[in-house]
């Protein structure tokens, strides 16, 4: 199975994760700090910035694209809640 | 409404404000033993007036009142909003319905605040940045952005022509007297340091930023949207902004602060804290502070932490919580920033241990970073327990001085740990 590594740059972790995993899931118990509300992509409270590897992230759906418009995010912002990591090295970082 | 009218600041240029000398808690969070202004301001030109701000809903009769003395509705071109909180939204939607001709002037991170503010479907207005300005003729209004004071959306106007800042909530203060300027009302001094201090404190890098554009300012009036308008030596407010946003006196070596606090029943959360405090002192570059919770107070405690880059916290499990003193000071930290300071936590438990969980929580909630995961203790830590406090010290003076080894870990073994951290 494809494996991509996600690098919580804030705490100076890296874990190795199955193609496909969210990023909430990896965050939550590698205790990264990435506050959460609703988990279902509609509060914006997950908001997280890619630090690098926004290639290697799944595209945004409708509704995370309109929720990042609504919170004025970054185009590095994504929803911990919704993105999942493809593959290959991720950086990111808490809001 | 009260007696008095609208009050020229300078010439063509009015306060047309509310007084509220009844208020005795501002937002939950500040109290005031004399009320509050909401101050709006109108400034006439040779091609158009403009209003600047405007006031709580429940004056809105007072701010039109007072409004109506110095324009008409059909006069009005211009509507500036330097902060869309409702003390001073609250009359725009009337303000908009009597004067529809006036265009809204706002920062970009205000649009938000308007939308939610106003439901209008057919909402237009002019989004502003520093540089931008609008002419009323012979008049004209430059806006500075200056976000986070202290809001997101917070911009200042200066009145070119008349050397005057409308400054919004910066240099205001809850402090009621209608005799209005500086000079000329009771002495208002502590308000302005405890308005700073419970509004603007938390945000000291962007007070800093935003003196950048101030400072080069011929000023010769600044008028806030609360409090006394600053005519009498306006420069020394901003003076005294700049000392109050500046680090406490720092001698000797760069070095990385790590706070150690503590309480302890039995002095075993204590032993631990002396073992943290133990293990970052052998590292380089970071000086260590043990500090007893028990001693009371969270106010020179905050103070501390605002200064500091790491913070540990000791707490013993007291039916199923940690104990009170360390929310206390927990629940302290809103008046200063602290996002991105290293938190961890440590302490002695009887049966259950919940507080080291539960504090380490509430830093991540903090928005601190929480790199190293606590050491729990059943009553009397043993060596090895205690030799895991120092490891824990070390290991957070390392994260302090970037010294830290990066760590590698899988999914499969995350999963199986019982408690958040790597």
């Amino acid at each position: 199975m494809p494996k991509a590594n996600v690098t919580f740059e804030n705490i100076g972790i890296t874990v190795t994760v199955p193609a496909g995993t969210r990023l909430i899931e990896i965050s939550e118990k590698v205790g990264a700090g990435i506050t959460y509300g609703c988990r279902e992509g509609e509060c914006g409270t997950c908001m997280m910035r890619i630090v690098s590897g926004m290639e290697n992230m799944s595209e945004r759906s409708v509704l995370e694209d309109k929720v990042l418009q609504e919170n004025m995010a970054g185009r590095n912002n994504r929803l911990a809640c919704q993105a999942q990591v493809l593959g290959g090295d991720i950086v990111v970082r808490p809001g | 409404m009260s007696e008095i009218g609208a009050i020229e600041i300078a010439p063509g240029t009015h306060w047309v404000g509310a007084l509220d000398p009844g208020l005795r808690e501002f937002d939950i969070i500040l109290r005031t033993a004399n009320g509050t202004t909401y101050n709006s301001y109108c400034v006439r030109g040779s091609a158009g007036v403009a209003v600047i701000d405007t006031v709580k809903a429940s004056h809105a009769d007072e701010f039109f009142a007072r409004l109506e003395q110095v324009a008409r509705y059909d006069e009005i071109t211009t509507i500036v909003l330097n902060h869309l909180e409702p003390d001073h939204t609250g009359a725009l939607p009337e303000l908009m319905r009597r004067a529809p001709e006036a265009r809204l002037y706002i920062s970009g991170k205000a649009q938000l605040m308007l939308k939610a503010l106003v439901k209008h479907d057919d909402l237009t207005y002019t989004i502003v940045n520093t540089g931008d300005f609008v002419e009323l003729g012979d008049r004209t209004l430059h806006f500075l952005n200056t976000p986070f004071l202290h809001w997101p959306d917070t911009q200042c106007t200066w009145l070119e022509q008349q050397g005057i800042l409308f400054s919004g909530d910066v240099f205001g203060c809850h402090f009621c007297d209608s005799r209005l300027f500086n000079g000329q009302v009771g002495d208002f001094r502590f308000s302005f340091e405890y308005y700073y201090a419970h509004i603007m404190r938390p945000f000291r890098e962007h007070v800093l930023d935003a003196l950048e554009l101030i400072d080069p300012l011929p000023l010769k009036l600044i008028a806030p949207a609360h409090g006394p308008v600053l005519r009498d030596a306006p420069k020394s407010y901003v003076q005294r902004y700049r000392q109050l946003a500046a680090p406490l006196l720092h001698v000797g070596a760069d070095f990385k602060s790590l706070l150690v606090f503590y309480i302890s029943s039995y002095g075993n959360t204590q032993r631990m804290a002396e073992a943290v405090r133990d293990g970052a002192e052998t590292i380089d570059g970071v000086r260590v502070s043990l500090y007893d919770l028990q001693a009371g107070g969270d106010l020179p405690f905050v103070d501390l932490i605002e200064e500091a880059d790491g913070l540990a916290f000791g707490s013993p499990t007291i039916n199923g919580d940690a104990v009170k003193p360390v929310w206390d000071l927990l629940s302290s930290l809103a008046v200063i920033k602290v996002r991105d300071k290293l938190g961890a936590a440590f302490g002695s438990y009887g049966w259950s241990g919940e507080a080291v969980n539960m504090i380490e929580d509430r830093l991540r909630g903090l928005k601190l970073r929480v790199p190293v995961k606590g050491v729990r203790a059943r009553l009397i830590p043993t060596e090895s327990e205690l030799a895991g406090c120092c490891e824990l010290g070390r290991q957070l003076a390392q994260h302090l001085t970037g010294s830290n080894e990066p760590k590698i870990i899988s999914m499969s073994e995350l999963l199986t740990r019982e408690s958040p951290h790597a």
